[in-house]
């Protein structure tokens, strides 16, 4: 081996040896935990042409510069490491529905009951966006409907304004008759359908 | 008239989707050191700040962030963590669209949300040396 080559080898020994030093002081961690309403879940990990796929809850990999393996985390595991993180997790969307007499703006006597306990979650959140969603039934022309669906949303987004919201914190969306929540042919009237959307985040 | 107020719906509705465009989240929970790097600046990651595309969001020895996305996707990171919202897309009407992110550095805990729903390619989470395809729901990742 002439010394030209001996150094070449040497080098890439080296660049080599850094780079595994490298990776192996970097540990990645993937856990899948168990669905809230215990549902089929899955992540798939893909390092390179190496494929990993967690399906089962608390199935885990560890990805180091050596192969990814998997093992079983724990719940305790998961909480050890992964406290701060979850304790910041924002509370979850909450979906709320409202519906409306015919070719009305005004809200069913249920409703306006239902309507109340938009409040009692907003009083959980510190920091709240809000998404109003208007929808109609299929009777009518589409730009009738997108009016009124537009004016339901509107209707719901200046009462919550008017007990408090913040204008800036909700958004009314029109959607007229493309999102029936109950599948009818056109021009039929459908109660169901004469709805508005809440999600509160 | 009737052409109108469809002229008007749709100049309402184009200023709708700009505005959900510039905004893909919010931070709902913020404690210690919180930062938002956008377009070469550090701004303050309090709770109630939006966020953006591309931005990315950094947390200090103290510190912990919680992010809830327009698709409803939560995502919240422990201390020293380097989290980046490297493109979001997403069409609130059909749920199509795209979500990729990359946790550097850190814990991050995910909940995943319309997006990852309608589509199982939909959204990824991307670490220095791996790809996550997220088929489900809940899971956590740490790059130590």
């Amino acid at each position: 081996m002439t010394s030209a080559a001996r150094a070449a080898c040497l080098a890439v020994a080296i660049a080599l040896a850094a780079a595994l030093a490298g990776c192996a002081s970097r540990t990645e961690r993937i856990i899948l935990l168990p669905e809230q309403d215990g549902r089929p879940t899955a992540i798939v990990v893909k390092q390179g042409a190496r494929e990993v796929r967690l399906d089962q809850p608390y199935a885990a990999t560890e990805l180091t510069y050596a192969d990814p393996w998997a093992y079983r985390a724990s719940d305790a595991e998961v909480q050890a490491t992964f406290k701060d993180a979850l304790g910041a997790q924002p509370a979850r969307a909450a979906h709320f529905t409202l519906y409306f007499a015919e070719n009305s703006q005004e809200l069913t006597e249920q409703s306006k009951a239902d309507f109340e306990s938009v409040f009692a979650d907003l009083k959980q959140r510190k920091v709240v966006d809000i998404v109003v969603v208007g929808h109609t039934d299929a009777v009518g022309t589409d730009a009738f409907n997108d009016e009124l669906a537009r004016k339901r949303a509107d209707v719901i987004r200046s009462a919550l304004i008017s007990r408090g919201v913040a204008t800036t914190d909700v958004v009314a969306i029109g959607r007229g008759k493309r999102e029936l929540l109950v599948p009818t042919p056109d021009g039929v009237a459908e109660p169901r359908n004469r709805r508005v959307e809440i999600v509160v985040r | 008239m009737r052409a109108g107020w469809v002229v008007l719906s749709f100049v309402l509705v184009t200023w709708a989707g700009a505005a959900q465009a510039a905004d893909i989240g919010q931070i709902k929970t913020s404690k210690g050191a919180v930062s938002i790097e956008r377009a070469g600046q550090s701004l303050r990651g309090d709770e109630g700040a939006r966020v953006q595309g591309s931005d990315v969001v950094r947390t200090g020895n103290d510190g912990s962030v919680g992010i809830t996305m327009t698709d409803n996707s939560l995502l919240s990171a422990g201390p020293n963590s380097v989290l980046s919202l490297d493109r979001y897309e997403f069409d609130s009407t059909t749920n199509a669209g795209r979500f990729d992110a990359s946790l550097q550095r850190g814990t991050l805990a995910v909940v995943s949300g319309r997006l990852a729903k309608q589509s199982s390619d939909a959204m990824t989470v991307r670490t220095p040396s791996a790809i996550l395809g997220v088929r489900g729901t809940e899971f956590v990742v740490s790059v130590r």
